[in-house]
């Protein structure tokens, strides 16, 4: 594999950008909210808006990326407008920002899949926001007047005085050492780096770096000298030490060192206009960039270095950095983290591979799994349960359930950028179908495993949709009901008893049940004289087949492939309940587990063998009487249980672990719930416990196996097979009778 | 594998089992471990050779009974055998054998190859033959004794 060092800075980029894209939507989101409260703009939010799109633009530019430069910088104009205080944001404006910012992440999806052209409605959408400037087109210059008040990086540059004349008075002799590099000292091989570390060793050294020298990017020439630096030394240093210290450079550099009065005047001098256009500017010529890498390590070893031996180190030497976007990039989304939350600091993060994760998850299910091998072998060797190795024990386990829960942690990730996603579902689809709809997000903190995250966006993309299609009235009807015109959909997130519920609610008028049953009944799906209770009518929505793309029109209720988003969630371990009230709206809710590293199950003994099957699959467990079974096919079973005929599989059997048993009577039955809603009855013989298993994945070591979902590795170090029930039913015979001759014929 | 490993060198050390009075062996950079005999959960609908999973340090293992894969009665499974955790084609595999007997380094030239008998479904099995001290040892084909999983699973 080729290393390319440009495409892994390109990659960062994109994830950059993502965390720049997450809060401009957040502050777009407080400004609406401002706007819905007293009409008044609070303008770090704007500046976080503004500086979003501008550092987009800036890194869009290193990369030569000129669709997405040319989008956002048109956009940047606009808020920038905004920023001045010359345009009032008004709900028109706010809807036109929210689509240009989902526009925005269109154009940067779009750069990252090395897409050409820009996302449909690019342009006019750009035209109609632009038009919010009114008569002030936009004009260039206007651009790099506003850039001016932005040196974010920068102000690190400036020397602070008050440290400078302590410094003077702190101690006797004080030194103004002034270095100028001529082109030939880089020649010549010498760093200016070492000689300004060599003069920290010297001392309490402040430096400051002039600028003034320094052209536009566009007139710089890499080899060119055009720095200076000013170093006001103090302590008890003789001349000659410094003059030692350039000893090899006299010839290629101006240097001056004299003993320090006018300290003030001095700086003033040096002291330039922070020039951070340069940081946007699109073009980098190649010998440039290649000297980024160079250029930035120094500053960051100094400081380290400066902070360690010297208490005093106002330093700041990174002067080629205007050569380099990556300064305001990073500078950006912290000043953005720290606007959206003033209140508190800035959170400390660490990227890391997502493999790397896996590998600690999957050791510390290993763990898990050791630790109930060693507590069976100790309960088994019958050591009193108040020894010291069971005390030890039980500490241990404690130990392993909380690293496990820390682990499992570090795979969570807050919602929130899934609910974002979903903000932008509601404004596509309300403008679709004319609907004035607000979403309101709640517990966007809330985390969840990231696989769940990202499986959970198709499904829940169709329920937003619903929502706002089928859920909510049309505003003519809502002004009829009594309701105010703009729908609300709601959509939250919890944490509840070791699951996370994510609703999706709205306040439209809920299920219309007599015309769902009606065309359940049209459709066959239920028989017409069936007695339904209203959550039966409710889930008929989940029946595949209920509706179909000509009945949804018709219908004000909703299903449209409802039956899929039920597979989905289904997919993931959880389960999805529908509460509806005519008139107030219709809520869904969907319970996931924390995880998909471990599993809920039932833990039951077939024929010798343990297995486990999924909790959430199955709904009750009775024991089976005489009356309760009869005969179906000359093979087969049913058992007749609550009014309704459940068929009937043996466990044992169907793995063929053995023949079907002679009688079923005082037999154990797990009645299991597809999510299609057939039900099965599975016949076991003894149902032992009920336990968190860590799932082995079998795929990779033999392959798939019919209703065999995984493996899991019990206490006593033996593998069980992890049930799928569905798949189960599915590759069933059914056989739970055996006339031998059959069986003989069959076998 | 076998062939690519040891074709460089001379010399290629075998590690040689039992197998129902026989005498089998394969080459020693395709072996992981050697483990004593523990119960194998068994696989529903697999081939009768696939004697089930063991629990390898936390990842599951199949575990082949070699003695039923070459057409031979199946092992019976106690404590006296063992299985042989080889690793080949990219995937790991633990053997039931009757019992390990030696290691063999030998020279490439004393590897014959087997002729053909077509009554012998074991004999495509066999890649070589050699004989030590009088008896004759058969070298496996790891890449045919393993089952392609996929489809026969499916």
């Amino acid at each position: 594999m080729t290393h390319d060092p440009m495409a892994e800075i390109r990659a960062s980029f994109f994830v950059e950008c993502e965390e720049l894209l997450e809060s401009l939507q957040d502050a777009l989101s407080v400004m609406a909210d401002h706007l819905e409260g007293d009409g008044s703009q609070d303008t770090e939010t704007i500046n976080v808006v503004f500086r979003a799109v501008h550092s987009i633009k800036g890194g869009a530019g290193a990369f030569g990326l000129t669709v997405l430069v040319a989008f956002a910088h048109r956009f940047e104009t606009v808020m920038d407008e905004l920023r001045c205080g010359r345009l009032v944001v008004d709900h028109e404006a706010m809807k036109l920002f929210f689509q240009a910012a989902d526009m925005l992440a269109d154009h940067v999806r779009l750069a990252r899949d090395d897409a050409s052209g820009s996302p449909p409605g690019s342009e006019t959408l750009l035209i109609a926001v632009e038009a919010l400037m009114g008569e002030r087109a936009p004009e260039l210059e206007e651009e790099e007047v506003a850039f001016a008040p932005m040196g974010l990086s920068f102000d690190l540059a400036l020397p602070d005085l008050g440290d400078a004349a302590d410094l003077a008075e702190a101690d006797g002799r004080c030194w103004t050492v002034r270095l100028r590099p001529l082109d030939a000292l880089y020649a010549s091989g010498n760093e200016t780096f070492h000689l300004l570390r060599a003069l920290c060793e010297l001392g309490s050294a402040s430096i400051t770096c002039d600028l003034s020298a320094l052209p536009d990017l566009d007139a710089l020439m890499p080899e060119t000298s055009c720095l200076g630096w000013t170093v006001q030394l103090t302590g008890g240093i003789e001349e000659s030490d410094i003059r030692a210290v350039f000893d090899f450079v006299e010839d290629v550099a101006e240097i001056t060192i004299a003993e320090a009065q006018e300290v003030a005047a001095e700086l003033g001098l040096a002291a330039p206009e922070p020039k951070p256009e340069a940081a946007s500017a699109p073009a980098i010529s190649p010998p440039c960039l290649s000297l980024v890498p160079d250029l930035i390590v120094p500053p960051l070893a100094s400081a380290a270095t400066a902070s360690s031996a010297l208490p005093i180190q106002p330093i700041a030497l990174p002067s080629e950095r205007p050569t380099d976007p990556a300064p305001d990039r990073l500078a950006a989304p912290a000043v953005a983290a720290a606007a959206a939350a003033p209140a508190e600091a800035a959170a400390a993060t660490v990227r890391v591979d997502l493999d790397r994760i896996d590998r600690l998850v999957n050791l510390v299910g290993e763990l898990v799994i050791n630790q109930a091998m060693l507590a069976q072998s100790v309960t088994e060797a019958g050591l009193p349960a108040n020894s010291a190795v069971m005390n030890g024990l039980e500490a241990f386990m404690m130990l392993t359930r909380d690293i496990q829960d820390s682990v499992m942690m570090i795979r969570a990730q807050p919602v929130k950028p899934l609910f974002q996603r979903m903000a932008r579902i509601v404004r596509e689809a309300s403008a679709a179908v004319g609907k004035e709809v607000r979403l309101r997000s709640e517990g966007e903190g809330t985390e969840v495993d990231k696989t769940v995250i990202e499986r959970l966006a198709d499904p829940l993309t169709h329920m937003i949709r619903n929502a706002v299609d089928h859920g909510l009235e049309t505003p003519d009807r809502r002004r009829e009901a009594g309701k105010p015109e703009e729908g609300v959909v709601t959509l939250s997130a919890q944490h509840r008893s070791g699951r996370v519920v994510i609703e999706v609610a709205d306040d439209g008028a809920g299920i219309d049940r007599p015309r769902v049953r009606e065309i359940a009944i049209r459709k066959g799906l239920v028989a017409p004289d069936a007695v339904l209770t209203d959550a039966e009518i409710d889930n008929l929505l989940f029946l595949p087949g209920f509706s179909t793309a000509n009945q949804i029109s018709a219908l004000s209720g909703r299903g449209v492939g409802m039956d899929v988003v039920k597979q989905a969630i289904g997919a993931l371990g959880g389960r999805i309940a529908i509460t509806s009230e005519r008139g107030q709206g219709t809520r869904f809710s969907i319970s996931l587990p924390l995880t998909l590293a471990v599993l809920d199950g039932m833990v039951v003994r077939v024929a010798g063998e343990t297995l486990v099957i999924p909790l959430s699959s199955i709904v009750e467990t009775a024991t089976l009487s005489a009356h309760d079974i009869r005969s179906l096919g000359p093979e087969t079973s049913v058992i007749h249980i609550r009014g309704g005929f459940v068929p009937l599989y043996d466990l044992g059997t169907e793995l063929a672990y053995r023949g079907p048993k002679a009688s079923y009577e005082g037999g154990i039955v797990l009645l299991t719930a597809q999510e299609d809603g057939s039900r099965a009855a599975l016949v076991v013989d003894e149902i032992l416990e009920q336990r968190q298993v860590v799932i082995k994945g079998l795929q990779h070591s033999y392959g798939n196996i019919p209703g065999v979902a995984a493996a899991t590795i019990l206490g006593d170090g033996q593998i069980a097979l992890i049930l799928d029930p569905g798949d189960l039913v599915e590759n069933a015979t059914g056989r739970t009778r055996s006339a031998d001759t059959i069986l003989a014929l069959a076998g | 594998m076998i062939e690519t490993r040891s074709q460089s060198s001379t010399e290629v050390e075998l590690l040689s089992f039992r197998l129902a009075e026989q005498e089998y062996s394969v080459d020693i950079m395709s072996v992981r471990e050697i483990r004593g005999w523990t119960r194998a959960t068994p696989l529903p609908h697999s081939p009768p050779f696939m004697r089930g999973v063991i629990n390898l340090r936390g990842t599951v293992l199949p575990v082949i009974d070699l003695a039923s894969r070459l057409g031979m009665p199946p092992v019976e499974g106690d404590a006296r055998n063992v299985i042989i955790v080889v690793h080949a084609g990219g995937q790991s595999v633990g053997l039931l054998v009757d019992a390990v007997s030696d290691i063999l380094a030998l020279p490439r030239t004393e590897l014959q190859p087997p002729p053909e008998l077509a009554a012998d479904c074991a004999h495509s099995f066999v890649q070589a033959l050699t004989i030590v001290d009088g008896r004759m040892i058969r070298v496996l084909d790891l890449s045919a004794v393993l089952p392609t999983y996929q489809t026969e699973a499916a």
